[in-house]
């Protein structure tokens, strides 16, 4: 359904995809580098402006739409996966991205974002998970850890947080990645592999709210511990965490599950698969077992953080076959139907005249 | 033919009853089916319970199907049946308070056990201890006779054998209101290709029952009904669902728009979602969603580029719906929501019929929210409510409400089938180049600019180049459509969402006053149009003056409205809630309308509604 002007054609740049709009986020926002990001990343897909949607719910993260030139919705609280789902479906000439935080995606729009992974819609989602609710200043998230002091729990948080990247793949996810807000050159390769994808792609952008949960992420974010901590997934490669000469490796436990053990414990002879055996990452493979394993390494603690993508599995897409089938059935019919069928469609198999 | 005696009869109403699994529901449909090709006018109500298969031969699982018909036209399913189809104890305890004195009673006397009897508290059997003295009783052993009368032909088990008797009840009133049972004999063979056996235990069956009416002594003589006189044309039986998701294909042809429908299960509207899931022929998308409100998301983001989206739903569906349909009113994109009422609060009477969404339809969402809002009236007027809803919704960028019922939806009547041709122009433009300067003189796109007419504002699709923009919930600028904090601004928006919706072309009411002398108005909305139009009938039989309008546009209400409530002594105003739009008159025009209402899921009485008005009458002339 798009629409040629015969405009100029020229190369896309940052500033294309820069709208007019004040951007008001909090100073020293992660948001704002999420944003620098995206815009720097939209150029290079060589896809024109006009077809790429941004939809977003409600929270912090949602008003993002309103700074990039496209067309976008900003829309009510976690719904944008379903608003999405139908314009993908009804639109598959455009590019739509969601953009959600913990709360809108996980809280009020968890229903949403579980079926829209299982159906496979051809959705780019960028969850920025800062552990808080920021708009509404300063409650507890769903994926805020269990004793974490804010407005709304003046003893702790008693709720068991949500792993986002393990509740997507427990919902059938086709790809499934994590980035630091602060690590451009993965979040750019992310989006890139993300646009490449059919189906819907899930980016878990850790994200720092400096005013209500500042420091959430300083453990993976600080040199010093941060080599220990961040595990940085490469497909076809072992997984593996900290400096050399205190190097880790991914192997698998006896009794199912993983655990990083030390290099040089480790029993490269044992048969791939099996217990003590080196964990190949291969985010291809069908079973998302693995895939599980890995996004269980996370936790409040922070000891182990998979970032990079998880999961990159080939399923057809709903919006596809939703398409498909309309197809087949106008295609079966001989075409798009004229005034004729219309009026053999109303009169039905059982008529009478009344002369 | 039948060799015996035929009695003319200008009207009969018919009520198949009986256990949920016994067919009742299919056999009214093709006995309907049947009746309306003889080119009598009807009107049908089927009543069901909302539980699939109730405990069997209990009063919960009794279902049921009426059928109104007639040589003239026919307004109402019928207050009271002539005929009592009952296939168990519990269908004749459970209707047996509907049926006048002298009426008929075809009972299945094999199913009148012990047993069945204590279920539903009879102490003795009424067919045998004179207490239904004061009606024509005709007990038939329906299922042994299908079960003797398949006994040599077919193969299948005895339960299968007595699964047929809803065959041979049709074919016995067949026979009994000279009805031709071929096509039925047709449509069995469609349903039932893959199974021969069970398709020749129908046919025999059905043939059975003909024949038993012929031969036995029970009946002595038949009657028949002579077609109504209508206007010529093409026609056929339509329900509300079907008509409604029909309108809405045909809508989406005349706009050239592709039809995108967002929805979840529920009764009674699922039948829409059913229907409309077969119709991908016609380029229909049906999307059945997690949720009510990802059902109406899902409508919303296909509006937004470009398609035709609506949603289908009953009042608990609509309350979840709210939010959405507020972002659908302040993204003004075009929107078609489709409330098919039923018994409420909450889960209420998921399979009775109600009007008590009104309010909820008008005002159930944060902030100044307004919508437009149509009503049909009839099953076959909700082809037509759903052209209007399209145009509206197309033309003014609005979410646009239909208020059916649970009575239209699954009630059918006769349809003048038109021709898609005849049909009003629904084209839709969309905006494709600027149209607006920036201050230093270069074009750019002001989403919320708005046609001086309609107050709509452009629909810019995603995709076309150099119109990108951004629309959302928050309140934004007049024109630009930026986000907005600013009181006047706020002030004004409200106020201009709101003239919009008021500013929408809705054709006046028509008063039907043929005397012109009448001092009482009865005034109705949606499906309550049929029996208050055989109550006014009746009352002017009598020899007295009423006059009669009916309102389809809830919002914005015609321009006329207020002269025409004003022009009369009393205005009374049946409804199936408390006095919901009563209310709403009585605030906007200082008129003391009477409200009558009743909320027993089942359409009103065209006799309860005579006597309302014979007592108005009577208190205006005193």
């Amino acid at each position: 359904m798009s629409i040629d002007l015969g405009l100029p054609q020229r190369p896309l740049t940052k500033k294309d995809f820069t709208s007019d709009q004040e951007v008001r986020w909090c100073p020293g926002c992660g948001d704002y580098v999420i944003l620098a990001a995206v815009q720097a990343f939209l150029p290079e897909l060589g896809v024109p402006r006009e077809q790429v949607v941004f939809v977003s719910g409600i929270g912090c993260s949602s008003r993002f739409p309103y700074y990039v030139e496209t067309y976008g919705m900003h829309s009510i609280h976690g719904r944008a996966p379903a608003i999405a789902t139908g314009l993908a479906t009804s639109r598959p000439d455009l590019q739509v991205y969601v953009v959600t935080g913990d709360g809108d995606a996980l809280s009020i729009g968890g229903n949403h974002l579980i079926h829209a992974i299982r159906r496979n819609v051809n959705l780019t989602i960028l969850l920025f998970n800062n552990q808080i609710y920021g708009l509404t200043k300063g409650q507890y998230s769903p994926t805020s850890r269990v004793g974490q002091v804010t407005k709304s729990t003046p003893l702790g948080s008693v709720d068991t947080p949500f792993n986002p990247l393990s509740l997507a793949l427990g919902a059938e996810a086709t790809f499934v990645a994590r980035v630091m807000e602060s690590d451009r050159p993965l979040l750019m390769d992310v989006l890139r592999a993300a646009h490449e994808h059919q189906g819907t792609a899930l980016i878990e952008i850790y994200q720092n709210c400096p005013i209500f949960n500042d420091g959430a992420f300083d453990l993976i974010k600080d040199r010093s511990q941060q080599q220990a901590r961040l595990v940085r997934l490469q497909a076809g490669e072992e997984v593996v965490v900290g400096a050399e000469g205190e190097r880790k490796v991914l192997v698998r436990k006896a009794h199912g599950g993983v655990e990083f053990v030390d290099e040089a414990a480790v029993d490269r002879s044992a048969a791939p698969g099996a217990p003590g055996s080196v964990v190949v990452h291969d985010p291809t493979n069908p079973d998302p077992s693995d895939a599980f394993a890995i996004s269980r390494l996370d936790g409040p603690e922070m000891a182990h953080v998979p970032v990079g993508i998880f999961r990159r599995v080939s399923r057809p897409t709903y919006d596809d076959q939703v398409r498909e089938q309309v197809a087949s059935a106008l295609h079966a019919a001989g075409g798009a139907s004229g005034d004729a069928e219309l009026d053999q469609l109303l009169r039905g198999p059982d008529t009478w005249t009344v002369p | 033919m039948s060799s015996k005696p035929v009695q003319t009869l200008r009207r009969v109403v018919i009520r198949f009853a009986g256990d949920s699994g016994d067919g009742m529901q299919l056999t009214g449909d093709r006995f309907t089916s049947d009746t309306a090709r003889l080119g009598n006018d009807l009107s049908t109500l089927p009543n069901f319970p909302a539980e699939i298969r109730a405990p069997q031969g209990t009063l919960p699982g009794v279902s049921s199907f009426q059928l109104h018909f007639a040589d003239h036209d026919v307004l109402t399913p019928g207050d009271a049946p002539d005929v009592l189809v009952a296939m168990n104890p519990a269908a004749l305890r459970a209707n047996l308070a509907d049926l006048p004195r002298g009426a008929t009673i075809i009972a299945n006397s094999d199913e009148f056990t012990t047993r069945n009897l204590a279920k539903v508290g009879y102490q003795t059997n009424p067919l045998e201890d004179g207490s239904l003295d004061s009606w024509q009783v005709h007990p038939v052993a329906l299922t042994s006779i299908t079960v003797e009368a398949l006994a040599t032909t077919s193969a299948l088990t005895r339960k299968e054998k007595e699964r047929a008797k809803n065959m041979f009840a049709l074919g016995l009133l067949s026979w009994m209101y000279s009805r031709p049972i071929e096509p039925t004999e047709a449509f069995l063979a469609g349903k039932f290709t893959s199974k021969p056996e069970v398709l020749a235990a129908n046919v025999a069956a059905l043939r059975a029952g003909w024949n038993f009416g012929e031969t036995t002594e029970e009946f002595a003589s038949t009657y028949a009904v002579s077609p109504a006189p209508m206007a010529a044309g093409t026609y056929r039986n339509v329900t509300g669902n079907t008509a409604l998701a029909l309108g809405l294909v045909a809508a989406a042809h005349r706009s050239g728009l592709p039809l995108v429908l967002g929805s979840y299960p529920i009764t009674p509207a699922s039948d829409i979602l059913h229907t409309l899931s077969g119709l991908k022929r016609f380029g229909v998308t049906t999307l059945q969603a997690e949720d009510e409100i990802a059902a109406v998301g899902m409508a919303l983001g296909a509006s937004f580029g470009g398609a035709l989206g609506v949603t289908s739903t009953s009042g608990p569906g609509l309350a979840l719906k709210a939010e959405t349909i507020g972002l659908a009113v302040s993204l003004e994109l075009p929107l078609v929501v489709i409330d098919v009422q039923r018994g409420g609060p909450s889960t209420g009477l998921p399979t009775k019929t109600e009007q008590a969404d009104l309010l909820q339809a008008l005002h159930g969402r944060n902030g100044e929210s307004p919508v437009a809002v149509i009503a049909p009236q009839t099953p076959a007027d909700c082809f037509d409510a759903a052209l209007d809803a399209v145009r509206i919704a197309t033309t003014y960028r609005t979410p646009v409400l239909v208020l059916s019922d649970g009575y239209l939806a699954n009630g059918s009547e006769p349809w003048s089938v038109p021709a898609i041709a005849d049909l009003p122009e629904l084209t839709v433009e969309f905006t494709t180049e600027p149209n607006a300067v920036t201050p230093d003189g270069s074009p750019t796109f002001h989403p919320y600019a708005r046609d001086p007419l309609t107050l709509a504002r452009p629909w810019a699709l995603p995709g076309t180049p150099g119109l990108e923009h951004r629309i959302g919930g928050i309140e934004k600028a007049d024109l630009t459509g930026d986000i907005s904090y600013d009181p006047a601004n706020h002030d004004r928006m409200v106020r201009l969402r709101q003239a919009k919706i008021d500013g929408i072309t809705v054709p006046d009411i028509v008063v039907d006053d043929p005397s012109g002398s009448a001092k009482v108005l009865l005034l109705g909305w949606g499906s309550t149009y049929g029996p208050i139009a055989a109550a006014v009938r009746a009352v002017r039989a009598a020899g007295h003056h009423v006059a009669r309008a009916h309102l389809r546009h809830l919002a914005p209400l015609p321009a006329n409205l207020g002269g025409v409530l004003t022009a009369y002594e009393r205005v009374v105003l049946p409804e199936m809630n408390l006095g919901q739009l009563a209310l709403l008159l009585r605030a906007r025009y200082l008129v003391d309308v009477r409200s009558h209402t009743a909320v027993r899921g089942v359409p009103f009485a065209t006799t309860e509604l005579g006597e309302v008005i014979l007592t108005h009458l009577s208190e205006v002339s005193a």
